[in-house]
Parts: C-alpha cells; sequence; structure tokens
C-alpha cells in the first residue's frame, strides 16, 4: 500500500482533533481530541520513517507517546479539579482569566 | 578730551620680575593664615572659648598687623625697583596648559592694602568687643570678622586673577554672614540676601573675565597677563576691561549695581565701618588699579570706568542728603566717595596713584564715621534717626571730637586728609576733561553739604530725644580706637604725601602721568575749598533753627528720589526681578502644559490603546486554540512560501 495515503490519513486525523478542540465544549471531548491531533503527528511520523528507510521517526513517536501519557496525567487531574469546582466540564465555564 | 593738557612728565609701571620672598617675607601667608586660623578655631570650637573668643580675634589679625608694619619698614629700607615679591605656596591647579598656583605678591600696592586692613581691621575689632558687649554670638561675630580679614588679605595679595577671585568670593561671603548676623530680623535677612545675589551679578562680570584671559593670554597670572597685555586684540581688551568693571560694580556698589550698600546698613556697625566703608567696598578699585596694564590698553573701557564713577559719586552724594538714618546717610556717603576712587582710576596714569590714596585716607576716616556713628547709636538705645537725635556733643565728647575730625577730613578742610586726596583727584579729573572735573568739585560742594547736616542733626541745635533715651559716652574699649582713628582722620593725608611720599611709593606698579593744567593748583584748589563752603553753609541755613521730628512732606522731588534710593529698586524690579520673574511664570507654565502634556499624553495614549488590546484577552480557550492554529498556518504559509521555490 501507498505510505503517502497513510500521510493523508494523518492530515485527516489531525484536522479533525483540531477542528474538535475549537468547537467541542466538553473538556473531555477537547483533551481527546487533543490526543487525536498527537496520535495524528505520531502516525505521520511513523510514516515518513517507513517512507525514508530511518528508525529517527520511530524514536520520536514513542517519545510523544510517553509524553502524551504524561500529559494526561496532569490534564485530566485538572479538568477533574474543576469539575469538582464548578460541577460542569465544560470549557467555556471556566473564563476568569481574562481582561 | 576738553581739558586735556600737554603730558608733562610719564612713568611707565615697572614690569621687573618679583623678587624671591627672602628674610621676613617669607611669612607673607602668614598674614593670611593668622586671621583664618582665627577663624576657623573661633566657628568650630562651640561654646568653647566663649569668654575668650574676642581675645583670640583681636590677637591674630593684631599680630597680623604688626607683621604687616615690619614688612613695610623692610620694604622701606630698600630701592623702589627691589620693592616687589613673589612667593609660591603650592601648585593648586594642575591640568594640561591651565596651570595655577597659590602664590603670593607683596608689591608696593598690596602693602598699603595689608596695612589698611589689618590696621583698621585691628581697630575695630578693638571696637566691636564693647560695641558687641551684650551680644550672645560676640565670639560667632568675631569669628566672622576674622574670616573677613583672612580674604581681604588673599584678595590683595593673590598673583592671579584666579586666587584673586577665591578671596573676591571669601569678602562676599563674609559679607553676608555679617550683615545677616541678627538674622532674626527679617530685614537684615532680606539685605544679605539682596547683596548676596547683586554681588552675583558682579562675580559673573569676574569669572568671564578671567576665562577670556586665559583664553587669551594662556595665564592667569598678573605678571603674564600684564606682560603680553599689548598683544592681545582691542576689542579683547575692552571686553576684558568691561567685564573687570562690571565686577567692581558689583563688588563696590557702583551705579548700576549700587542697590545693596544701602541695605547692607542693616548688619551691626563695625561691620559697616570695616567691609562697607573701609576695605571690601573698595576692592573694586583695587581691582581697576591692579589691571592698569589693561585700562591703558583701552580707551573704551576707561571711559566707561570714568562714568560709572562719576554717576555713583553724584547720585551717593544726592541720597547721603536726603537720608534721615545716620548710617544710610553714611553709606550714601561711601557710595559717593569710592566714585571718586573709580573716577580716578579710570582716568588711567594721571588718576591711578591719588585713586589708592583716596582709598587710603577715605578708609581711615570712614571707618572712623562709621564707629563714631556706631558709638551715638550705643549711646541712644540703638536708634539710627538722625532726628531723634541733636545735641549730643555735650553728652559724648569723645565721639563728638572724633565724628569732627572725621567730618572735616572727609570735606576736606586743609590740612586734613581729604583735602590732599580729594583735591589731587579732582586736579586729575581736570587734566583729564573739564566736566568730569566740574563733576567732582560739585560733589565736593554736596559733601560739604550732607556732612554738614549730619552733624548738626546729631551734635548740634536742641535735643529731640525720645523719651527713655539717657545719653552716654561708650566704654574706654570703644572710645580708644575712635581716638586714634580720629587722629588718623586728621593726619593720614599729610603723613602719606610729605612722610610716605604715596606717589613714588606707588609709581613702580601703577605708572605716573602728569599734565599741564590751564588754571594753576591754588585756585583750583579754593575753587573746591569755596563750593564745599558753600555746601555746608547752605546746610547751616537750613538746619540751624529747629529740625521736625517727622521727615517734612512736602520737598522736592530730588529729596523724594533720594529718599527712595535714587529708585534703585523699582528699577531693578522693572529691569531684573520683573522679566526674570515672568520668564520663570511662563516656563511653569510651559513646563505644565506642554511638557507634562506631552508626556501625559503619551501615558494617555498607550494607557487607552492597551485599555482596548485587552480585550483579545477572552478567557474562552477555543479563541486561543484558533489564534494559535491561525498562527500555524500562517509559519507554515510563510516557510512554504519560501522553501518552495
Amino acid at each position: 500500500m501507498n505510505p503517502e495515503n497513510y500521510i493523508i490519513l494523518s492530515g485527516l486525523l489531525f484536522t479533525i482533533g483540531a477542528l474538535g478542540v475549537m468547537i467541542r465544549r466538553n473538556a473531555i471531548v477537547v483533551f481527546m481530541s487533543i490526543e487525536l491531533m498527537l496520535n495524528a503527528a505520531n502516525l505521520a511520523f511513523v510514516s515518513f520513517a517507513r517512507i525514508n528507510g530511518t528508525l529517527d521517526g520511530q524514536v520520536v513517536a514513542f517519545f510523544v507517546m510517553i509524553v502524551a501519557a504524561a500529559e494526561v496525567v496532569v490534564g485530566l487531574a485538572i479538568i477533574v479539579t474543576i469539575f469538582r469546582t464548578r460541577r460542569s466540564a465544560s470549557i467555556d465555564e471556566p473564563n476568569l482569566l481574562k481582561y | 578730551m576738553i581739558g586735556t593738557g600737554a603730558v608733562v612728565a610719564q612713568t611707565a609701571p615697572l614690569l621687573a620680575p618679583l623678587n624671591a620672598a627672602t628674610g621676613i617675607f617669607q611669612y607673607i601667608w602668614v598674614l593670611i593664615a593668622l586671621p583664618l586660623a582665627g577663624a576657623i578655631i573661633l566657628l568650630t570650637t562651640g561654646s568653647l572659648l566663649k569668654r575668650w573668643g574676642h581675645i583670640i580675634g583681636v590677637a591674630t589679625v593684631g599680630v597680623s598687623a604688626i607683621l604687616g608694619i615690619i614688612m613695610l619698614l623692610e620694604m622701606m629700607g630698600r630701592s623702589a625697583d627691589d620693592r616687589a615679591f613673589g612667593q609660591t605656596a603650592f601648585t593648586w591647579v594642575f591640568a594640561g596648559q591651565f596651570d595655577v598656583d597659590v602664590a603670593f605678591q607683596l608689591d608696593q600696592l598690596s602693602m598699603v592694602f595689608v596695612l589698611l586692613i589689618t590696621i583698621v581691621g585691628t581697630l575695630i575689632h578693638i571696637y566691636s568687643i564693647g560695641y558687641m558687649a551684650h551680644d550672645p554670638d560676640r565670639k560667632r561675630f568675631f569669628g566672622f570678622l576674622n574670616l573677613f580679614i583672612a580674604a581681604m588679605l588673599l584678595l590683595v595679595l593673590a598673583d592671579n586673577y584666579l586666587l584673586l577671585y577665591v578671596g573676591w568670593e571669601g569678602v562676599g561671603l563674609a559679607s553676608y554672614l555679617l550683615i545677616g548676623f541678627w538674622q532674626y530680623k527679617n530685614s537684615a535677612a532680606a539685605a544679605a540676601k539682596k547683596a548676596f545675589v547683586i554681588n552675583r551679578v558682579g562675580d559673573v562680570g569676574l569669572s568671564l573675565a578671567i576665562m577670556l584671559m586665559f583664553v587669551t593670554f594662556g595665564s592667569v597670572t598678573f605678571s603674564s597677563v600684564f606682560a603680553n597685555a599689548g598683544e592681545a586684540s582691542d576689542s579683547t581688551l575692552t571686553w576684558i576691561g568691561l567685564l573687570l568693571l562690571l565686577a567692581a560694580a558689583g563688588k563696590s556698589a557702583q551705579f548700576p549695581l549700587q542697590a545693596w550698600l544701602l541695605d547692607a546698613m542693616e548688619g551691626p556697625t563695625p561691620v559697616s565701618a570695616l567691609i562697607h566703608a573701609a576695605t571690601m567696598v573698595t576692592a573694586g578699585v583695587y581691582l581697576i588699579v591692579r589691571s592698569n596694564a589693561i585700562y591703558d590698553r583701552t580707551v573704551f573701557a576707561a571711559t566707561a570706568v570714568v562714568v560709572v564713577g562719576v554717576i555713583t559719586m553724584i547720585i551717593g552724594a544726592i541720597i547721603g542728603s536726603a537720608k534721615d538714618d545716620i548710617k544710610k546717610a553714611l553709606a550714601g556717603s561711601t557710595m559717593s566717595q569710592i566714585g571718586y576712587m573709580v573716577l580716578a582710576a579710570g582716568l588711567g596714569p594721571i588718576g591711578y596713584v591719588f585713586a589708592i590714596f583716596h582709598l587710603l585716607t577715605h578708609g581711615v576716616f570712614k571707618a572712623n564715621l562709621f564707629l563714631s556713628a556706631g558709638s551715638v547709636m550705643h549711646g541712644m538705645n540703638n536708634g539710627v534717626n538722625m532726628r531723634r537725635f541733636g545735641a549730643l556733643r555735650a553728652a559724648m565728647i569723645i565721639t563728638f571730637g572724633a565724628f569732627t575730625a572725621g567730618y572735616l577730613a572727609i570735606i576736606g578742610i586743609p590740612p586734613f586728609s581729604g583735602f590732599y586726596s580729594k583735591d589731587k583727584i579732582i586736579h586729575a579729573a581736570f587734566e583729564q576733561s573739564n566736566i568730569v572735573g566740574i563733576a567732582g568739585v560739585l560733589a565736593a560742594g554736596i559733601t560739604g553739604f550732607y556732612m554738614t547736616r549730619m552733624i548738626v542733626m546729631t551734635f548740634f541745635g536742641k535735643a529731640r530725644w525720645e523719651d527713655d533715651a539717657h545719653p552716654h559716652e561708650s566704654p574706654p574699649v570703644m572710645t580708644i580706637p575712635l581716638i586714634i582713628l580720629g587722629f588718623g582722620s586728621a593726619f593720614t593725608g599729610m603723613a602719606l604725601v610729605y612722610w610716605g611720599d604715596i606717589e613714588t611709593w606707588l609709581t613702580p606698579v601703577t605708572g605716573l602721568e602728569e599734565r599741564e593744567l590751564a588754571i594753576p593748583t591754588v585756585v583750583l584748589e579754593m575753587l573746591t575749598l569755596a563750593t564745599v563752603l558753600v555746601g555746608v553753609g547752605v546746610a547751616i541755613w537750613i538746619y540751624r533753627r529747629s529740625v521736625p521730628i517727622e521727615p517734612p512732606q512736602k520737598v522736592s522731588v530730588l529729596t523724594v528720589a533720594a529718599r527712595q534710593n535714587m529708585f534703585d529698586d523699582a528699577i531693578n524690579d522693572v529691569v531684573a526681578v520683573r522679566p526674570t520673574w515672568y520668564t520663570a511664570r511662563f516656563l511653569v507654565w510651559f513646563d505644565n502644559r506642554a511638557v507634562d502634556g506631552f508626556v501625559n499624553g503619551l501615558a494617555a495614549a498607550v494607557g487607552g490603546v492597551s485599555g482596548r488590546l485587552r480585550r483579545i484577552q477572552t478567557g474562552f480557550t477555543r479563541t486561543y486554540a484558533l489564534v494559535m492554529v491561525i498562527g500555524v498556518l500562517a509559519v507554515l504559509t510563510a516557510l512554504g512560501l519560501v522553501m518552495l521555490p
């Protein structure tokens, strides 16, 4: 199968993720969309590694996974805390950090 | 010039190098150091030595005076071209081409000044012991007096203009401190400030003159400036001459900077006698005579000096004729007499010697008159209004005697001092110009008038004393200096002419020129004497009967003007004070509106713009995400445009 298709798939997934971040209000869904973008990027890394015949992209993909795991821990903890204090997981509610 | 006669004899000043100071002349610096040490001790030891302060003050100046007399005797034993000594104490400023030493020059001119300052200074110090006996701050007073003596000696002993400037400022400071000695009196504090500010105008002239000399001659020592004066351009010399004249006018209370002297009488009377009659106010005359090499080469500046002298001589005499305050009348007289000296100094080599001659005799007899006035005030509860004096000659016979000696000296009755010195000046003035000569005779007549008015109002007529006044003679500590100065007033002139031969003495420093005169000297002397006697007669005729206690209001315009010091305050107000005030007000307005307006406007603009810009921070996560995506897309697009061909 042509590896370029994977690149296209990666682009589609990234776009869906980005749109999800911008459009959705539920913090959990927004968080999922971010994960989708990260994994789209991972897919692109792996595909390019395959195309170029080097291992660099695969190594980076592992690093991304690790960072993503750590990020999930922090991110989910924040979301849970916000939910506990405000009784809502809406991303529009906590807008205190403004002018 | 109208009355210029043919030159009979001419002697140029000697510009010989100074002799190294040997023998007694090694101690030139001690002359200054002693009073300076006295001032430092008196001003830094607080209430310590309080009971002995005046002894220290008198002793330091007295030893300086004795040292000065020894130096004079030593100097008189030498030949005329061997009488100038130079001594370098240490290098003061050494920067590139600018090289100034603290160095002293003792020549015939400095010598007579040293004697005048120290001897009259010692007498006035002794007098002050009695005059200030009841003042709790007498020690501070003596400290200031010593500081003045030290600064004045530095002024006349300096061998360069920069060191002279230090002394010049020093005497200005001492004058300020002493005029305002009773600083709790508002009038005294204001008078001190006025004297200081007006003197500052003159000091600017002196500092500019020094700068101009350094630029022109590359040095500020007397010897090199005078030796090279011939090489400078006429306009440069004229400017130096005019700037030095400005300096002299400030220090010597000459027109147009004369306004401070009358107010300066707020100080204690010994201060008026020492600083504002005998010594400091004559520093301007010293400066002009010392700079004779410059004035000899610039007719314009020299003529300006004569004009200033004549104007001051006349207005001072008129002011002196209208004042009821005995000290202010004497202050007007001082202005007038210094006007004579300045006039003589402006005449060139025919006048320098007589300017200094009159300065010396005036220093003695005016100190005498002021101290006598102080003695009268001492016996009259510190009253100064002559309309409340009268018939005091019986009550204070010694004071009356001293005052009379000073009176005869200042109006120029032969053989008293003023006769010799003033007639010499009038003679020299006629040699140069008839108009100046006539002005001199006229001023001598007015002098006769106001001095007679003063002595009649104070010592003769009926007693017009205030109810609580009990006139009494002053203690011996005050009357003994008066007696000495009284004899000095009588005989200084004669001594300097017949024994000291002042003309020959000063000629090596100043040069001398004599001219043929159309009218014989005797006729001129008779003319002057007759004019003086007319003035005396008019004064006796007016004041012989009663003197009203309240000053009469129906008086001539001239009297009104004289009572207001020739409107000098009003003129200064229009010429200097108000323009400064308006400029300041405009600048405040400009600062508030234009400068602050610009700065505040800028701040308001930044504030306003940022107030609108902060609305971008909505707090919505989605907005930030959108901005981020747009940013990434923009960067990628830009990169794509650059990278892809």
